[in-house]
This record gives structure tokens, C-alpha cells and sequence, in this order.
């Protein structure tokens, strides 16, 4: 199953490489990344397989947010159909 | 790859614009529960809905958390016991109601729906026993909800059962006055009543639906109402409509991919998806904003009707493509209680019952979530009653009424549920007693529109 991570809030050094290492952690391949930032805001969007990750959704989410609330930042992850069923036909 | 900006509008649509799939409601057959023993039968009705939905509300929060979407409510719908009731020889109907408020209780749903008759041309056995039994079975239980359907454009108007039913809504405040008259929110009178409509206080499943089946309801008023602000200026009319249309298929398809997902994991037929504006007490969660932000000063002013006609069908038209199978209501809500903007319009007296009238000949429910006074007589409920059945039955569409009568209260006090029921103020009536029009009884003939064969 492939997901989107999307990081949202304000420019600070390191919040990829965060991102990047609890995706590592457990076994949670990244497959495209793209960031950008306008006037100090941060967004990056990552889309993810998450078929051999070594923890649960649940579990994941969670890491994600405790890497969000260090970060200053507003991580989601959410299932890739989400996105892809209500913007493309 | 996805649009980095589809993908930061529906995380927008979520976090800030109140996007959410209303509920995820189990329609299930209790037609293979039927027993002359009443006991027996509440035992079979309570197994049966234990275990269908065993697993509902675990599926439910599994995908919302996986898809990240909030899935508000995870509730049940039943055949209407009013059939399931009528071989028992006992006429202590109300037991099923204890029944169904135990299996929703045991399974966790938010509520279940089925306290039903369907009268719209007479009563059979088990449907007067049923309708007696309501305001008992509203009161003495939390979770379930009952439904009368009196009329439709194929049958005509039952004229005794809107009588009848003037008296069970009064007598339903009444018995939960207590509760702030909870039970007449709980208690829904339909011309037209959809048999696959997901959600309360009206669903129930009908007899022409598979044994089981998932029925989903959308919701997102805020969404609308956020693209229409955010470039809504200085459109017309038809590019309004456009973005209303455009936004109903994304919302949609959601509620869509939300049904399907359900269905799969729950080995259960997906049924339809009901394409509601569902409003919350919520700000920015409002029907009557989204009217408001098309140029109107207030909900309730001259324009709403037009307004409001326009949603309605712009929310259908996006809507459909989005999603295989579409029923329910789908439309337009318009609960006052329920919806910040009406609460405010109503309060400021920019919006009253004759206003809320020819709104419903346009949305696609009726008088909703409307609080009256508390010493409205049984009569003139039944004359809203009818009034609002005869917009359903002439018009070929689905109209119904939940009026809340504020036991001791008077027009312009306030009664206060909380929760997503919200607030209301208490409504002015019109004047002149219909007293011997609805004594007459009897049935108001099928209009000409049924005729079509």
C-alpha cells in the first residue's frame, strides 16, 4: 500500500532529513519527494510504500506526529486513494 | 504523481473546512426475525443486528484512520418494525425498541433507526400498536429513532395517521420534557420516505433492499462554502454553480471510495451514496453560509429560495458522476437547530416557519430540527404535517418533519441540546386553528403526477 506524507509549517533546518530517518526506521520506502517553500512556509509532499513497513499504520502515524510536534511542523499520512480518487477521474 | 496542490487542498478541506464522511450506516434486514412470540422475536432482532454489524464500528475507525478522513457516525438502519411487529400477538410493541437500543448499545453505534411505520395508505396490523408506542420507546431508550412515512405522490396523504401523528410528537416532547424534549428529535414524519437513507432520524431499510447492505452518508457544507469564498467574488450565477458542482464531485468521491472500502471489508453490498450537506453546529460547518456567501445579507431573506434551489441541484449534478450508485435524500440539509448560520438567522428574525416552508420545496428534506412552542396543540402539528406532505406528494419528492415542541417554553426562548443536535430558538406558529380540517381524517387522493403508467 502507498501513502502520502505531507509536512506543512514553518522553514526549519532538518525536517526532511526527520521525516527521512522514521521512514528508515521502519522499513518504510520512500519513492518521490517534492518540497517547497513559500515566504517560511514549508511543504513537502513524500509519496511512500509502506508495504514491508516493520509497524503498523497506527504506530507510524504516530512517530510521524511526535516528529511533527519536534519539529514545529503539521505531518499527515494518509492512504495514496484519498488524493487520487477525488482529483482524478 | 499527485499535484502538490490537490494533495494541500484535501488535507485544507480536512483540517479547516470540516470535510467529513457523516456516516457509514448498515442497513439490515429483519424480515427472517419475524415470530408470533414477541420475545422471541426481540432475541432473533438483537442477534441478528449483533451479528451483521459485529465488526462496523472497528472498520468504521480502521479507515478513518487510514484514509485520515473523520468518520462521524457509524450507526444501523432495520427493517421498519412496524412489519417485523405485526404477527405478534402481543401488543407490547415497544420491547423491539429495548431491543435495538440494547444491540446498539452492546455494538458501540451512535444510533439505530427502524422505530418505523409505513402508513402512507392505511395501517396494517402492526403499525398502529407501533405508532402508539412511540413516545415510550423514544423516551425510555438513547440510541433509537423512529420514522412515520404518511404519505407519498403514488398513495395520496393519510389523513388519519397526520392526525395521529400531531398527538405522538406532542406527546413524545412531553414524555422526555425532562431531557430537553430530546425524544421528538429523535422521531421523523416523511411523504415520500427514501427506502436507502443513511441518515437519522429517518433511516430505516426498506423491503425491497438486499439483506444486508452499506449505505454512506457525505457530508461538507463548510468545503462549499470555503470555495466560494476563497473565489467566489465577482462570479455570476453560473460559475457558482460551477464551483458548487465542482466541489460536490470531490466530496463525493470520497464518500464513494469511503463506501466502497467499507463494503469490502465488511463482506457487505455497498448500497448507494447519499450526496447530503449535512450541517453541524460547527462554525464554518453551515448551509445557510453558503448561501449567505453568495450574496444574501441573511439566511431567510428574499433570494433564499432561489439560493438554495441552485445548491440543491448543483450538489446533485457534481455529485452524481462521483459515485457509482446515488439515493438516500441526497440534497441540501436544512436542520435549524443544527446549523450555525440558521440558528443565527432565526434569532435575528430573518428566518421563520413560513420562510423554512418554501425553502423544503426546493432543499431535499423539510421542516427540520424546527423547535415550536411548548403549548402548540396536537392539531396544528398536524397541519405543518400535512402542509409539508402535500409539498412532498405534488412535487415528487421527499419531505418530512421533525418539529421539537419545547414543553413550557415559549416563542422566543431558546432550547438547548448540545452535541450536534445544537440550539434553537423557539419559533412563532401561525395563527387560526385547523382543528376541523384534520378531525375530518381520511385520505387526501393520489395527485394527478402518480398517474404515469
Amino acid at each position: 500500500m502507498k501513502a502520502i506524507i505531507t509536512v506543512i509549517g514553518k522553514d526549519t533546518i532538518g525536517i526532511l532529513a526527520k521525516v527521512s530517518e522514521t521512514c528508515a526506521k521502519y522499513d518504510v520506502n520512500i519513492i518521490e519527494v517534492t518540497q517547497s517553500v513559500l515566504q517560511d512556509m514549508f511543504a513537502m509532499i513524500m509519496l511512500v510504500d509502506i508495504e514491508k513497513s516493520i509497524v503498523g499504520f497506527d504506530k507510524l502515524k504516530e512517530n510521524l506526529n511526535e516528529v511533527g510536534d519536534k519539529t514545529g511542523t503539521k505531518i499527515h499520512i494518509m492512504h495514496e486513494d484519498i488524493f487520487n480518487s477525488m482529483h482524478k477521474i | 504523481m499527485l499535484e502538490t496542490k490537490d494533495i494541500l487542498e484535501t488535507i485544507n478541506m480536512i483540517d479547516n473546512e470540516n470535510l467529513d464522511v457523516r456516516t457509514i450506516t448498515m442497513g439490515i434486514s429483519l424480515l427472517d426475525c419475524i415470530d408470533e412470540d414477541i420475545d422471541r422475536a426481540c432475541a432473533k432482532v438483537y442477534d441478528k443486528i449483533c451479528r451483521s454489524a459485529k465488526d462496523l464500528v472497528k472498520t468504521g475507525e480502521d479507515i478513518e484512520k487510514e484514509y485520515g478522513i473523520p468518520i462521524i457516525n457509524k450507526r444501523i438502519s432495520v427493517t421498519p418494525i412496524g412489519m417485523v411487529a405485526a404477527p405478534c400477538q402481543s401488543k407490547k410493541v415497544v420491547k423491539f425498541a429495548y431491543a435495538l437500543d440494547k444491540a446498539a448499545k452492546q455494538l458501540g453505534v451512535n444510533f439505530v433507526g427502524g422505530y418505523s411505520a409505513l402508513v402512507q395508505k392505511g395501517f396494517s396490523s402492526g403499525d398502529y400498536a407501533l405508532i402508539e408506542s412511540i413516545p415510550e420507546a423514544l423516551a425510555e431508550t438513547d440510541f433509537v429513532c423512529s420514522s412515520v412515512n404518511i404519505g407519498s405522490t403514488k398513495a395520496g396523504l393519510n389523513m388519519d395517521a397526520v392526525k395521529m401523528m400531531g398527538k405522538i410528537i406532542k406527546q413524545t416532547a412531553e414524555a422526555t420534557s425532562d431531557k430537553n424534549c430530546i425524544g421528538a428529535a429523535k422521531l421523523v414524519v416523511f411523504c415520500n420516505a427514501p427506502e436507502d437513507n443513511p441518515f437519522m432520524a429517518g433511516a430505516f431499510h426498506g423491503v425491497g433492499e438486499a439483506d444486508t447492505v452499506i449505505n454512506v452518508g457525505v457530508s461538507g457544507p463548510g468545503v462549499v462554502r470555503a470555495a466560494l469564498a476563497k473565489d467566489g467574488a465577482g462570479k455570476d450565477i453560473t460559475e457558482i454553480a460551477d464551483m458548487v458542482k465542482k466541489t460536490a464531485f470531490k466530496i463525493t468521491r470520497m464518500g464513494q471510495l469511503v463506501a466502497k472500502e467499507a463494503s469490502k471489508r465488511l463482506c457487505v453490498p455497498f448500497g448507494i451514496v447519499d450526496l447530503s450537506l449535512a450541517p453541524t453546529p460547527a462554525v464554518g460547518d453551515s448551509v445557510a453560509h453558503i448561501l449567505e456567501e453568495m450574496g444574501l445579507e441573511a439566511c431567510g431573506c428574499h433570494g433564499t429560495t432561489a439560493a438554495l434551489a441552485l445548491l440543491n441541484d448543483a450538489v446533485k449534478k457534481g455529485g452524481v458522476m462521483a459515485s457509482s450508485h446515488v439515493g438516500g435524500l441526497s440534497g441540501a440539509f436544512i436542520p435549524v437547530s443544527e446549523d450555525a448560520g440558521m440558528i443565527s438567522a432565526a434569532e435575528n428574525g430573518y428566518l421563520d416557519i413560513t420562510k423554512l416552508e418554501s425553502m423544503t420545496a426546493v432543499c431535499s428534506v423539510g421542516l427540520d430540527m424546527i423547535v415550536v412552542p411548548g403549548d402548540i396543540t396536537a392539531d396544528v402539528i398536524s397541519a405543518i404535517i400535512a402542509d409539508e406532505a402535500a409539498i412532498g406528494m405534488v412535487n415528487s419528492k421527499t419531505t418530512a418533519v421533525r418539529l421539537i415542541p419545547a414543553i413550557g417554553k415559549k416563542a422566543g426562548d431558546e432550547l438547548n441540546f448540545g452535541g450536534l443536535l445544537g440550539r434553537g430558538p423557539v419559533m412563532r406558529v401561525r395563527k387560526g386553528s385547523p382543528e376541523a380540517f384534520i378531525s375530518r381524517g381520511g385520505r387526501i387522493p393520489a395527485p394527478l403526477q402518480a398517474l404515469k403508467n
